[in-house]
């Protein structure tokens, strides 16, 4: 798979959606195409976020710790994203990203992706709208949440 | 060190001076009798006087002494002479004329040759000794002397100096002897000639000096300013860091510009002087000759003088400007290097110097291993009167480990370069297993203790020569010199002695194993590793020896090891897990991790022949492309690298981090490409020169499949490749031969690292976590094969850069530690060594330096004070007083200052 086809595959995301194609494409250029293999981990929950994955190909298991030991709490398959709001936080990974399948995988560094956020405010203003209808729903979830506990 | 520079003069060069004495007063003989001859030339051969009649015989060498009157006035005949007739007599007049001007011309080179070795010899002894009082500067003058100062006095400020010693006496009488010689024939041929010679002559000697005077001053002062723009250079290279920090680059340049500026106006002003003084020289000089022309003839004429007399004056006049103006000039610059030294020896001189006795050659002084360390009633006070230490006494054994703690007044730092004599106390005594510590000398201190501070100077050499370092006291072996080298060592030797340089040979072993308990090299290697693991620095050194490229062919014990590892590593290789993780250099197969340049080449180039990044411009290279018909393909891919690189990278903003990153093309040649694509575009590819073809080649040369996802190589060209990797190596000429050497699964390559040398191949960086699981493999095979110890050695020769500044601060500390604790110091004192790492290392930094110590007295000067609770006992500082001693667990909870410190913190 080339640069070209990469650059597909990324605008699809709404966070890369507003970005120029030559920028998406210098984005793709600078990042690194990784293989895992079934059972090799991603990344750990705890460790510094320093980059975003976008599945090519193959799945991935999110792990959560809870008291009674770690809970496969979801999966996650080709062209998905892995990891890109803590990226933007100073924020250590909330899970454990865990390969199921061998698994083809674009590795945006996290310095790459916060100067093309710098330079283009659109695709800023996206990722805050992102960000905001994830809060909203969380906040819902929690007022949900909380209304059962006092019903 | 002598005041003036005279008595130095006299002091060290007194007899090579009175040696060349004697030389001197000859040629004045010679240049007497070259003067006189031409006059008998002239008027006896030439002239005829003595010769009245055509077969008349003139006798030469007689020679007739005549008594004075009171010894009876007798004339002595002591040799009648040969006789000769008028042509011979000529003949033989001008031979010796010859001979004369030849033997004084021979007497001149020997005295050139002693003079100039005399100065040199001076100016060696001098520099010497300005050296040896840097080294016995108390510490505190550091802070006030800039080192770039110090070198400029050293190096150039006396280099004139030099040259001056082997004038200073010998110049005045050879220049002297010359012009008195020229005016007393002068006088002797006629007396009123002679008076207006002498008369021109005190004129010039009077006014010259005069108008100088003012140059001195200038010289003084082009003398100062040009060492203070020294230190300032100094200055701006070691605060280069704060000038971009704080964008005061502008700043820094007006500075310059205003120094330069002051020194611009002295230099020029000098030379003004200079050469106004030189044409008022070159005037009176000149007049003396019209006087003689005029007057001389006149007496010639009136016939009150020969002619042969006054051609012999004129000549004699001739010779007598350029004496006395060197003279003139010697005077000069005998003030001039006189200031020169008086501005140097000046900042040499220092009260509190540190006596030589002191730093004296002991090879083996008592040193203590048990007892204490008693330290009485110490005091110290700053440059300023305040004092530091008030009257600390305190008694701690030789086989206990202390910390002490306190804040930045407590007078902590002081204490510690107190307790390792860098700095003396002013009053007080300290006491090490009974030996006086203050008044021992250097040999003693720098052996029974260890000093390493919160910053340790690295010296700019490999690891290990930094470590061996502290043990180089003395030579403990002399080395032994065969045939020529001998001779050039006792050379070396003498001259040495002549200028009282010291004879200790640079060259002897000067590592002394004993202090670090080995006997042999072997050993020494050993006890290295064992303090490098010690500091936790083993595991980096042996990254290093990974790193490193060898000359294997002087290691064929290493080399053979390396192809063993290889061939256990590739076992490894085929199991499941690692399968994969690395892509073999196999010469059938295409290498997608590499460049198509390396790919090509399959081998590592050796010299500047296939130099990766010109290898487009060599021509056997194009030859092997055309032949295999890769020439225009390639070209055509360079093409659509530099399109895709002007797409990808025009769009950024100037300097961009991405361009040195990423980019095939460096940011200053984006233009340079985008002009080359257009005439691409009008001209075609195939009608470009061959410069720009050799630009876009390159391009293609640097792509790696791998990683340039550019879709521009595909198997069939990797197929291609293949064929000219092959035709390259088998049509290679026999003179580039050795400019590349092929990957070998048998041999090692030179030119490859050891871990490359391992692996022989590239790990797969698509591969996630293969780094790490390909390092971590490349251990275990080292550990097996016992190879881990001579990797880390090659490690250790390890260049660490200006200052150690090609290794990581918390490194260079490890280093100072590791080189303090290879000696063995029965005091190691360490003044916040560990403030450098984090935390966590700390604490077991600090646990394993003290279990190497064990019996031996470590005393730390703790940033933390719960790392304290590692040692023996702790003092506690408070404004240069020892508040409490004890150990950590009683003072945490005894309601004391340490309690309180806890409290607080």
């Amino acid at each position: 798979m080339s640069l070209d086809s990469e650059v597909e595959l990324i605008r699809r995301f709404p966070l890369f959606a507003k970005i120029d194609l030559a920028t998406l494409k210098l984005l793709c250029f600078s990042s690194e195409r990784l293989t895992f293999e079934a059972g090799q981990v991603m990344f750990n929950v705890g460790d510094s976020a320093d980059a975003v994955y976008i599945l090519i190909d193959g799945y991935v298991a999110i792990t959560r710790p809870t008291p009674t030991g770690p809970v496969v709490v979801g999966t996650l398959g080709p062209k998905e994203i892995v990891g890109e709001i803590g990226t933007f936080g100073d924020v250590p990974r909330t899970a454990t990203i865990t390969a199921t399948s061998r698994v083809d995988a674009l590795r945006i560094a996290k310095d790459q992706l916060m100067s093309i956020i710098r330079a283009n405010p659109d695709a800023a203003l996206e990722l805050i709208r992102i960000l905001a209808s994830r809060l909203a729903s969380t906040t819902a979830q929690l007022t949900e949440a909380m209304g059962n506990r006092r019903g | 060190m002598d005041r003036s520079l005279f008595r130095f003069i006299l002091r060290y060069s007194k007899w090579e001076q009175l040696r060349i004495a004697p030389l001197v007063l000859a040629t004045m003989v010679v240049y007497f009798f070259s003067l006189d001859l031409p006059k008998t030339i002239i008027n006896q051969a030439i002239q005829g006087k003595s010769f009245p009649s055509p077969d008349a015989k003139a006798p030469i060498f007689r020679m007739v002494v005549t008594l004075p009157h009171f010894l009876g006035g007798e004339t002595l005949r002591l040799f009648e002479g040969i006789e000769l007739e008028r042509l011979p007599y000529l003949l033989a007049l001008s031979l010796i004329f010859v001979s004369l001007i030849v033997l004084n011309g021979a007497l001149k080179f020997q005295i050139n040759t002693m003079k100039g070795w005399m100065g040199e010899r001076m100016l060696r002894r001098l520099r010497y000794v300005l050296l040896d009082l840097v080294l016995r500067f108390p510490l505190a003058r550091f802070r006030r002397v800039k080192s770039a100062e110090l070198a400029t006095m050293i190096k150039d400020e006396v280099e004139p100096l030099g040259g001056f010693i082997g004038e200073a006496l010998i110049s005045p009488l050879f220049l002297g002897g010359q012009a008195l010689t020229a005016v007393v024939f002068i006088l002797y041929q006629h007396v009123y000639l002679g008076m207006i010679a002498v008369f021109m002559v005190t004129v010039q000697a009077i006014l010259i000096p005069r108008m100088r005077r003012r140059l001195l001053v200038l010289a003084a002062q082009r003398q100062l300013q040009a060492r203070h723009l020294a230190g300032r250079i100094g200055e701006c290279v070691d605060g280069v860091v704060e000038i971009h920090a704080h964008d005061t680059s502008n700043y820094e340049r007006a500075e310059m510009a205003s120094r330069l500026g002051v020194l611009f106006r002295t230099r020029f002003e000098y030379y003004q002087r200079k050469f106004l003084t030189k044409f008022v020289n070159n005037l009176l000089a000149q007049v003396t000759p019209f006087l003689f022309y005029t007057i001389g003839g006149y007496l010639v004429i009136v016939g009150r003088l020969d002619i042969g007399a006054l051609v012999a004056v004129i000549a004699a006049y001739k010779d007598l400007p350029d004496p006395i103006k060197e003279l003139i000039d010697w005077d000069q610059e005998r003030l001039d290097v006189s200031i020169k030294y008086g501005q140097v020896v000046e900042q040499f001189t220092i009260e509190d110097i540190i006596p030589p006795e002191m730093q004296r050659v002991i090879a083996t002084p008592e040193l203590p291993r048990n007892g204490s360390i008693v330290a009485s009633n110490l005091t110290l006070t700053d440059d300023s009167g305040t004092p530091v230490l008030n009257g600390m006494s305190f008694e701690v054994p030789l086989d206990q480990h202390v910390a002490i703690l306190g804040d930045h007044a407590s007078g902590r730092t002081e204490l510690a370069q107190l307790l390792t004599r860098l700095v003396a106390p002013t009053s007080g005594a300290i006491e090490v297993g009974g030996i006086d510590l203050i008044h021992a000398p250097e040999a003693v201190t720098g052996r029974v203790t260890g000093y390493v501070g919160a910053a340790s100077y690295l010296f700019p050499m490999s690891v290990r020569e930094n470590l061996v370092y502290a043990l180089k006291h003395y030579p403990v072996s002399e080395r032994e010199y065969l045939d020529k080298d001998r001779a050039e060592r006792e050379f070396h030797v003498h001259e040495a002695n002549r200028s009282g340089n010291t004879i200790l040979d640079i060259n002897a072993d000067w590592i002394d194993y004993q202090s670090a308990a080995a006997s042999t090299a072997p050993e020494m290697e050993v006890r290295i590793h064992e303090v490098l693991a010690t500091v936790e620095l083993e595991e980096t050194m042996f990254e290093f020896g990974l790193r490193s490229t060898i000359d294997l062919d002087h290691r064929r014990d290493l080399a053979d090891g390396l192809v063993r590892a290889r061939q256990s590593m590739l076992k490894y290789l085929s199991e499941p897990g690692v399968q994969g993780l690395v892509e073999r250099f196999d010469p059938l197969r295409y290498i997608r991790n590499a460049t198509l340049a390396e790919n090509l080449l399959f081998g590592t180039p050796v010299g500047a022949t296939f130099d990766i990044g010109n290898l487009a411009g060599n021509a056997y290279v194009r030859k092997v492309l055309a032949e295999t018909g890769l020439a225009a393909d390639l070209l055509t891919m360079g093409h659509k690298v530099a399109e895709s690189m002007i797409e990808l990278f025009s769009g950024l903003p100037p300097g961009h981090e991405m361009f040195e990153r990423f980019s095939f093309i460096r940011e200053d040649d984006l233009p340079l490409f985008k002009e080359l694509l257009i005439r691409v575009s009008k001209v075609g590819l195939d009608r470009i020169d061959a410069a720009e073809r050799d630009r876009l080649l390159a391009l293609s040369f640097k792509l790696i499949v791998t990683r340039h996802r550019l879709g521009l190589i595909d198997e069939p060209f990797e197929a291609r490749i293949l064929i000219a990797r092959r035709y390259f190596a088998e049509h290679l000429p026999k003179e580039m031969r050795g400019a590349v050497e092929f990957f070998d699964p048998a041999t090692c390559n030179r030119a490859l690292s050891l871990q490359d040398n391992i692996l022989f191949g590239k790990i797969m960086t698509t591969q996630a976590g293969a780094s790490a699981t390909i390092s971590q493999l490349l251990r275990q095979v080292l550990d097996q094969q016992d190879m881990r110890s001579p990797v880390v050695s090659v490690g250790l020769d390890y260049q660490v850069g200006v200052g150690g500044a090609r290794l990581a601060v918390a490194d260079r500390q490890k280093i100072a530690i590791a080189r303090a604790l290879l000696k063995r110091p029965a005091v190691l004192v360490l003044d916040q060594a560990e403030a450098a790492m984090d935390p966590t290392s700390q604490k077991r930094l600090i646990a394993r330096i003290l279990d190497h110590s064990k019996g031996r007295c470590v005393v730390w000067v703790l940033q933390r004070l719960e790392l304290s609770e590692l040692f023996d006992q702790v003092l506690v500082l408070q404004r240069g007083r020892v508040m409490e001693q004890g150990r950590f667990a009683e003072l945490r909870n005894s309601g004391g200052v340490m309690h309180g410190l806890i409290s607080k913190g």
